[in-house]
């Protein structure tokens, strides 16, 4: 035990690039969904293919296999990325084609009396969007969202298995190094337990901001 | 492929249609472009040259692949076998009336629905056998993944059960069952009906789990993979056919899971049931 707190700093170094792998895989994966979803709801055809592509690509492909082809694949093609920015690619290729889905199921679970009675009273398509079909489906999107940021938070572990020195890594690098068995591991645990709790507070906080009141 | 969104767009009129007309021809050739891009990127790199990829269609190397296939197919088929009872299991006793079982069930599952699978088997490969635990590798390597999936499973299942409305649970009492009577005979069957796509969902995240037998060292599909291209160098092309594999065989159980949705809600009663459904109840489950 004392060993783990005397090598403390190893563990706070890995956690920060674990914070750091999932915003920045997180935002990415909003992005990529947010474009994602508008490809497949968009009325051109090539569009709507594509983004099926991505998604049912992206949906099916286990995480880790997408990672060892980016660091052990790509510098074949000629395209040599480092560990850090593969791994936040991979989690928001990986994530942005669960976030699209939450966005698509969103944007349909309005109803379709409310798009069509925004347009029916004159307003135009980006209007509609604003005022009419966005905070709506928003509100349907905050829980399948947070779940997509606990699935980052978790799955920025596996980037420890491509040489990233995340939190999952530093704990493997304190048990190689000094073999300081269990502490290390619940002490690890208590990180990503904080930041799974965390994103779901900070969910439900948003969830009762955006509900409705009746 | 999905047909157009009727939330957001009225049915084209003669300038939409043209409009939609111009996008889909700009989109068909920056498509196009991007595909055409990738390819010389590859091909610049000598990645397209024949005999990089006719190796994969000679017997000895589908034989080591597919024995790869197999073990992945063994550490799914043997972690499903138990962490589906498991999480079942685990369920009941989450929405249990007695605490004692209700609150040992609520810590487990809150606690490993929220620690990554590869910490697990980290601590199960270096700090477990310093206290005498210390099983093969298969188990090594499907225990955590049984741990992890029967937490992530019993939501799913808890979720189901939530969604049973609960006039069902209280003509059952009211007819004189007692309660295990009453969730044996009357909620979970229909719990698990409402499921089932979620349960199938769950599974495909079990079988990308399995991927984690490279870091175990146990020969499934991806370590089976990183060991071809120790012999042969050909990274890019093993790997991206082992992914391809696994899109593939995801793909497929996702098409299952769509015709076992598609034949509960063709079923009036259960369909008015299904509408209650929870959808994607597991967080964590997702990217993996």
């Amino acid at each position: 035990m004392h060993t783990v707190l005397a090598h403390q700093g190893t563990l706070w170094h890995g956690f920060l690039l674990t914070l750091e792998l999932t915003v920045l895989g997180y935002v990415g994966a909003l992005v990529l969904g947010t474009v994602a979803a508008i490809c497949r709801v968009s009325p051109v055809a090539p569009l709507r293919v594509f983004g099926g592509v991505y998604v049912e690509a992206f949906r099916n492909v286990p995480l880790l296999a997408l990672l060892l082809l980016f660091v052990f694949g790509l510098p074949d093609v000629g395209l040599t990325v480092s560990y850090f920015k593969s791994a936040a690619i991979c989690l928001a290729l990986s994530a942005g084609a669960f976030v699209c889905e939450a966005m698509r199921s969103g944007i349909n679970s309005i109803g379709l009396g409310q798009a069509e009675a925004a347009r029916a009273i004159g307003l135009s398509f980006s209007q509609s969007l604003r005022h009419v079909v966005l905070p709506q489906a928003f509100r349907s999107m905050v829980q399948p969202l947070v779940n997509v940021f606990i699935g980052v938070a978790l799955g920025s572990a596996l980037a420890a298995a491509v040489g990233v020195d995340e939190l999952t890594r530093q704990t493997q690098f304190l048990n190689l190094q000094y073999a300081v068995g269990a502490p290390s591991f619940l002490a690890a645990g208590v990180l990503y337990f904080a930041l799974a709790v965390g994103g779901g507070a900070v969910g439900g906080y948003l969830e009762r901001r955006v509900k409705v009141h009746r | 492929m999905s047909s157009v969104n009727r939330v957001l767009f009225d049915p084209p009129g003669p300038r939409a249609r043209r409009r939609i007309a111009v996008a889909t021809v700009v989109s068909l050739a920056l498509i196009a472009l991007l595909i055409v891009l990738a390819l010389i990127q590859f091909g610049r790199n000598g990645q397209l040259a024949a005999d990089r990829w006719t190796p994969f269609t000679h017997w000895p190397y589908v034989h080591f692949l597919l024995q790869g296939l197999l073990g992945t197919l063994k550490v799914t088929a043997m972690a499903g076998v138990f962490a589906f009872p498991v999480g079942a299991g685990l369920a009941l006793l989450r929405v249990s009336t007695n605490p004692l079982l209700r609150w040992p069930a609520t810590v487990f599952i809150e606690v490993f629905r929220s620690v990554p699978l590869l910490l697990l088997v980290y601590a199960f490969l270096l700090a477990l056998p310093r206290y005498g635990v210390n099983p093969a590798l298969f188990w090594k390597l499907t225990i955590p993944i049984v741990i992890v999936n029967s937490a992530l499973l019993a939501e799913v299942f808890r979720a189901g059960i939530n969604a049973v409305p609960r006039g069902q649970a209280e003509a059952g009492s009211a007819i004189g069952l007692r309660y295990h009577q009453v969730m044996r005979i009357v909620v979970v069957p229909q719990a698990i009906r409402i499921v089932v796509p979620a349960l199938v969902t769950q599974f495909v995240s079990l079988l990308k789990d399995s991927t984690l037998g490279y870091v175990v060292g146990y020969p499934e599909l991806m370590k089976q993979g990183q060991n071809l291209t120790v012999y042969t160098h050909l990274l890019v092309q093993t790997f991206l056919i082992v992914t391809l594999v696994y899109v593939l065989l995801n793909y497929l159980l996702g098409v299952v899971a769509r015709a076992l949705e598609a034949r509960i809600n063709a079923r009036p009663r259960a369909r008015a049931v299904a509408a209650a459904e929870p959808g994607e109840a597991a967080p964590g489950a997702l990217v993996r």
